[in-house]
């Protein structure tokens, strides 16, 4: 287990001083795959960094099983990682780069030759072994390095956005690989990514970071469907938001919550969390609402109403831009069906359905 | 800060100084260290027999510039240090200035040369700059003495029928430099004009420009801060040169670094070597920081 | 046809850069030509002859200080290197610090400072020291040398920490490697051409320098360079010229080398 307690990390500048962690606190538990998801910049490798110990935190602690981690120095922590430029070593073949770790822990040499093929096995690559690493792919490469990183068998195995170089098909097949790969070691994988597609596939848990501070840790079904925060929403997938009036708050528990629309219609929505349901005051609140969460009706049907300004045909599904009647515009997501043709035309008078739950109150 | 980042910042502070520490004391003993003596003697009395007496005297900085009449004891200029000092100065610049005027042709036309020639012919240039500057010299001393090559060359072809005297006059040592300080001109402006885009060239053109309007408006302008490190560092060494003018001038064409030998030599005066060698350093750290100057402002000119 | 016009051309620069290879390798070639002469003279070829390098290795003196030479070139380019390799380290952490500008000044001190004001100032000081302690041996030599090839030693051995990838130290690092095992097999390897052609350039700078030696040297301390000097004051003969040669010869295979050593990098 990783307990990160309230670490700060400022970097001096000339000018001004550039404060990357602004007190991060978190918790990886064992065998989880654990990422780290935000925009650049956001101190995700920073903290990344600091556990493997490549940076010393200004203020705060990192604990790995109840044991001080900053006091030790890199070569000292049962930590590995993957680097996004990789950092083959290029003087190497790709066997010496995975038996330098065991090397350096004076392993034996029996050991070290029998890990070195069961790692080379594990990420399917015997029949390099003895290429260069300047002779084989970016993905061979990508996968040398998780066996370098793996090969020592660490407590945790850190990952610097590691997929980032490689192209779109070959990223998909690392991120079930990766996938496997940890199911397989049953090793702690804390994952640093500004994908939030990759995010939401891969891992167990996500913390959305923004400017040095985490904004949501949660499930990636809790982070997609329950945002908690505008920033939050907005960053992972496409939301609307929209304003309405909180009226009331149904005690049963079910954290959900009245709030009246611009036109005046009420519907239920979530509260941030089930146990500050209870706790809100009535007045005005932002909604955020998913595309595909919303239903394209007739006008007289529908909860919000405006004109449709926009159709815009992805493929799979298609985008209706409608003009709400308030002066916002909401973006609807349909999928498309086979043989199916839209009656639909720009300018046309629309209404948009939200069933009971749809749409959730942000923290602000 | 945390205790971590605190012994963290420690050890590399130490392990960085530890480092260092080899090559400082070297360089202190055998190059910073002595300089700063010389600056120290440079304020001492000179020995009646070369050495110094440990006493307070600025007749070392004194002498740079002005001489004591033996009988009247009238100051007046030291008409020898200041045609010295003229003579540097005019004979390092006059370098800079040939240097150039082949030097930039040369470096252009390698650089309009297809990409794996360039390697080649910059070798070339590279080969005679890292070899001996005295053996350089040498060389020349042989193609211009009284039954040098050039001489003979001239003879043969009836030009002249007697032999030129070369050696040791001014232009012995001002030919003699611009040989020896050539590539170093050569490197830098190659350095900018590799970089060159000739798209601009095209624009030039495709503007109506004839290829000397191309030359001074275009090229020229770009080039320009490879120019002036070329110079630099030209004029730099050879404000101190010492080799070319003692062997091609022949001990009559003495430049600075000749009369700060003498002060050491027979002069034997200490301290005004002392107080010359530092204002050759002066003159060459002037140099230095407008070079650094106009790079800047090129720089940040050029956004 | 109509001339293709070449937008690269200028009138008249392909005969001057010509004109200055020419300029560049005519005398180098003519002195190296005359070693090579059976007469005496410097001027009239009598016919080619091995007799000059011959009575040049005959001769006690420049035996002497051959050996001198290269003693203090390899010495020097020993120490040089010795104290660059650390130094770049240092400075090409990451990260200012206190003192980085003063540091980097007094690294690249030699090559600011003119020649003849640094063999001065070492004159004066090594001088009192040589009264001092009584000590006239080479020890003088090797530390001037030292201390003004340290910057050329330094310069490639920096560029090349600049152009490697920090992650690859951090790597050795992350995988259980103690400072000192991540420098012996990850640094060094990669840090390899640039200290060799540091070390290079050291002993092309120390096997060519005359103002500092001639300044430093105690009597009968000649080095090659500076025995060169002392024969220009005489009638010339090829003997000199072959001395020369051999010089040059040893310069141009090292620097050709060096070149295509720091090209192979990338």
């Amino acid at each position: 287990m990783i307990e990160v307690i309230g670490v700060t990390k400022v970097f001096p500048g000339p000018d001004m001083d550039f404060t990357a962690l602004g007190g991060v606190s978190l918790t990886v538990q064992d065998n989880e795959f654990f990422t780290l998801l935000g925009p650049s910049g956001c101190g995700k490798t920073t903290l990344l960094r600091v556990i493997a110990g490549f940076e010393y935190p200004t203020s705060g602690s990192v604990l790995l099983d109840g044991k001080d981690l900053l006091a030790q120095p890199p070569y000292r922590r049962p930590v590995n990682t993957v680097f996004q430029s990789y950092a083959l070593f290029p003087h190497m073949s790709v066997a010496e780069n995975i038996a330098f770790g065991l090397e350096m822990l004076n392993k034996p040499k029996a050991e070290i030759r029998k890990t070195v093929a069961d790692m080379l096995d594990l990420v399917r690559m015997t029949p390099m072994a003895d290429r260069k690493t300047s002779e084989i792919s970016g993905g061979q490469q990508q996968r040398v390095a998780l066996a370098r990183a793996l090969a020592p068998r660490p407590k945790v195995l850190l990952l610097d956005e590691p997929l980032s170089a490689l192209d779109y098909k070959l990223r998909k097949d690392m991120q079930l690989e990766l996938k496997r790969l940890q199911a397989e070691t049953g090793i702690t994988f804390i994952f640093v990514t500004h994908d939030q597609e990759e995010a939401l596939t891969m891992s167990d848990r996500i913390a959305v970071m923004n400017a040095g501070t985490v904004r949501q840790i949660g499930s990636p079904r809790e982070i997609y469907d329950q945002p908690s925060e505008r920033f939050v929403a907005d960053f992972i997938g496409e939301t609307n938001f929209i304003t309405a009036d909180l009226v009331g708050v149904e005690g049963d528990g079910s954290g959900l919550v009245r709030v009246r629309l611009a036109g005046g219609v009420e519907t239920h929505v979530q509260a941030p969390s089930s146990d500050l349901a209870s706790a809100m005051s009535n007045g005005p609140v932002t909604l955020a609402i998913r595309p595909e969460h919303a239903i394209l009706v007739d006008e007289p049907q529908g909860l919000l109403k405006g004109a449709l300004e926009n159709v815009v045909y992805f493929g799979t599904d298609t985008h209706f831009h409608v003009a709400l009647d308030d002066g916002g515009l909401f973006v609807l997501r349909q999928q498309n069906q086979p043989g199916q043709r839209s009656d639909m035309s720009v300018g046309d008078r629309v209404g948009l359905s939200l069933g009971r739950g749809v749409g959730q109150i942000l923290r602000d | 800060m945390t205790d971590a980042a605190l012994v963290h910042v420690q050890k590399e502070r130490r392990s960085r100084w530890m480092l260092l520490t080899p090559a400082l004391v070297v360089l202190f003993i055998a190059a910073s260290g002595p300089l700063l003596i010389v600056m120290l003697y440079s304020f001492l009395t000179a020995g009646p027999y070369g050495g110094v007496e440990w006493s307070f005297s600025i007749d070392g900085w004194f002498s740079v510039l002005l001489q004591r009449d033996f009988f009247s004891e009238e100051l007046t200029f030291a008409d020898a240090h200041l045609s010295i000092f003229w003579r540097s100065v005019k004979l390092s610049l006059l370098t800079a200035v040939i240097t150039f005027l082949i030097g930039f042709p040369t470096a252009y036309f390698i650089a309009t040369r297809p990409k794996r020639q360039r390697d080649i012919w910059m070798l070339l240039i590279i080969i005679p700059f890292w070899t001996n500057l005295l053996i350089r010299t040498f060389a020349i001393m042989e193609l211009i003495r009284a039954e040098g090559t050039v001489n003979l060359v001239l003879l043969w072809l009836g030009i002249i029928d007697t032999p030129i005297q070369m050696l040791f006059t001014e232009f012995a040592v001002l030919f003699g430099m611009a040989y020896v300080y050539l590539p170093l001109m050569v490197l830098p402006i190659y350095a900018s004009l590799e970089r060159l885009d000739f798209r601009l060239v095209e624009a030039g053109y495709d503007l109506y420009a004839t290829r000397w309007q191309v030359l001074k408006r275009i090229i020229f302008p770009l080039a320009k801060p490879g120019v002036i490190a070329g110079s630099i560092l030209v004029f730099v060494p050879s404000l101190g040169a010492y080799v070319t003018p003692r062997v091609l001038g022949g001990g009559k064409q003495l430049m600075l670094g000749n009369l700060i030998e003498l002060q050491f030599g027979q002069g034997r005066n200490w301290p005004l070597g002392a107080a010359l060698s530092l204002t050759l350093l002066a003159i060459v750290m002037i140099a230095l920081f407008v070079y650094v100057r106009a790079a800047g402002t090129e720089e940040n000119g050029h956004g | 046809m109509a001339r293709t016009f070449d937008i690269r051309r200028q009138t008249g620069f392909p005969a001057i850069a010509m004109a200055c290879f020419i300029l560049l390798y005519l005398p180098i070639i003519l002195l190296v030509a005359y070693s090579f002469n059976a007469g005496s003279s410097v001027a009239v070829w009598e016919g080619f002859s091995w007799r000059w390098y011959a009575s040049a290795w005959e001769n006690d003196q420049v035996r002497a200080a051959t050996v001198r030479s290269l003693i203090l070139a390899l010495s020097a380019t020993v120490l040089a290197t010795a104290c660059a390799v650390p130094a770049a380290l240092a400075m090409a952490r990451p990260g200012r610090f206190k003192g980085q500008g003063l540091i980097f000044g007094l690294i690249n001190q030699p090559l600011m400072v003119p020649e003849i004001v640094t063999a001065v100032a070492l004159l004066i000081v090594f001088a009192a020291v040589k009264v001092a302690t009584g000590y006239t041996g080479m020890g003088y030599l090797i530390l001037a040398h030292s201390a003004f090839c340290i910057p050329f030693a330094y310069m490639p051995i920096k560029a090349r920490l600049a152009g490697m990838d920090r992650a690859l130290e951090q790597a050795g690092q992350d995988l259980y490697g103690t400072p000192f095992r991540v420098f012996l097999r990850i640094t060094l390897p990669q840090l390899w051409p640039g200290i060799l052609a540091g070390a290079m350039l050291a002993f092309v700078i120390s096997l060519d320098d005359v103002v500092i030696t001639e300044f430093v040297k105690s009597a009968g301390q000649d080095t090659l360079p500076t025995y060169m000097l002392g024969q220009l004051r005489r009638v010339v003969t090829p003997e000199v010229n072959a001395i020369a040669t051999v010089l040059l010869g040893i310069s141009v295979v090292m620097v050709v080398a060096f070149f295509f050593l720091s090209k192979s990098r990338k």
